[in-house]
C-alpha cells in the first residue's frame, strides 16, 4: 500500500512548526540559522511531495534552486556571525541591537 | 512496507527535529540537524526522487553543515544562559504553531487529493531532469551560480578582520616599509 502525498505535506507542515517556533524562541544567533535550514528542508519535502502528486518535475528542479540559496544564505551569515563576534564577543541576538532602531 | 519506512523516517525526522530546537548545546542541535537531514533523503527516495535525496546529503549534511560546526567550534560558543527565559515568547510561538498545524491539518482533511500516477522508470529518471535543467530552466542555473559566485565573495570580505585590507597584506607591509 502506498503513503498517501498528504501524510508527507502534513510531516513538512509538522517541521514547518517545528522550525518557525525554533527561530521564534531561540537567543542563539546559529541555534535561530539552524531552525531557519529546518524550515528551508520542509518547505522542500512539500515541492517534491507535490512534484510526485502531479507528476512533474518542476519541483524537483524548484529544490536546487532552494538548495543552492540556502548553502548562499549559510555562507553569508555565518560570516556575519563571526564578523559580529569579533567586535561584540557574543551573537545573543537579545544582545545584539545595533540596528533595532 | 513503504508504510513502515514512511512511518520510521517520518517518527526520526520529528524527533530530531524537536531536538535542533530544543538543545541547548548549539553542537548537538547540528549532529541533531544531520539526522532530520538524512530522514528526509530517505523521503524523498520514497517520493520517486533520488538525486534530490542524494543531493540533500552530499550538499546539505555534507557541506552546510560541516561550515556550521566549524563556525561553532571556531567561535567557542557556551551553551545558553537559562536567565531570563523566553516565558511569553515561547508561548505565542507555540500557540502560533499549533494554530499553523491546525490551519493546514484542517486542508489536508477536506481536500482529498487523487491517488498520483505510479512511479515509472521514465518520471524518476536523472536524464529527464538534467534536460529541464539545463534547457527550460538553463537561466535561473546561470542566476544561482552567479548568487553563489556573490555570497563566497561577500562571505571572504564578511568575515574578513577588520583593518586587513586585502589577503596578500603581510607581504606587502614586508616590503612597504
Amino acid at each position: 500500500m502506498s503513503v498517501p502525498v498528504s501524510w508527507y505535506l502534513l510531516l513538512s507542515a509538522a517541521l514547518f512548526a517545528i522550525g518557525t517556533v525554533g527561530a521564534l524562541t531561540r537567543r542563539n544567533g546559529i541555534s535561530i540559522f539552524l531552525s531557519i535550514e529546518l524550515m528551508l528542508n520542509a518547505a522542500n519535502l512539500t515541492l517534491v511531495a507535490y512534484a510526485r502528486q502531479l507528476d512533474q518535475r518542476t519541483g524537483q528542479l524548484i529544490v536546487f534552486f532552494v538548495l543552492a540559496v540556502a548553502a548562499a544564505e549559510a555562507a553569508v551569515g555565518l560570516a556575519l556571525f563571526i564578523a559580529v563576534f569579533r567586535q561584540r564577543h557574543t551573537i545573543d541576538v537579545n544582545r545584539l541591537n545595533l540596528m533595532r532602531w | 512496507m513503504e508504510t513502515l519506512i514512511f512511518f520510521i523516517f517520518a517518527a526520526l525526522a520529528l524527533g530530531s527535529a524537536l531536538v535542533v530546537v530544543a538543545h541547548k548545546s548549539p553542537v548537538y542541535a547540528t549532529l541533531s540537524l544531520v539526522l532530520t537531514l538524512v530522514s528526509t533523503a530517505v523521503l524523498f527516495l520514497l517520493l520517486g526522487a533520488p538525486f534530490v535525496g542524494v543531493l540533500q546529503v552530499l550538499v546539505y549534511a555534507g557541506a552546510i553543515v560541516v561550515l556550521f560546526l566549524f563556525v561553532i567550534m571556531l567561535l567557542n560558543l557556551q551553551k545558553e544562559g537559562s536567565a531570563e527565559g523566553p516565558g511569553a515568547q515561547l508561548w505565542a510561538a507555540l500557540l502560533g504553531a499549533v494554530l499553523f498545524l491546525g490551519m493546514l491539518g484542517l486542508a489536508f482533511r477536506r481536500v482529498a487529493l487523487p491517488a498520483p500516477p505510479p512511479l515509472t522508470a521514465e518520471s524518476v529518471s536523472l536524464k529527464g531532469l538534467a534536460s529541464d535543467l539545463f534547457g527550460e530552466y538553463l537561466l535561473p542555473f546561470e542566476i544561482v551560480g552567479l548568487l553563489l559566485l556573490v555570497a563566497v565573495i561577500g562571505a571572504t570580505v564578511a568575515a574578513r578582520r577588520p583593518g586587513e585590507p586585502a589577503s596578500l597584506s603581510e607581504n606587502e607591509e614586508e616590503i612597504a616599509p
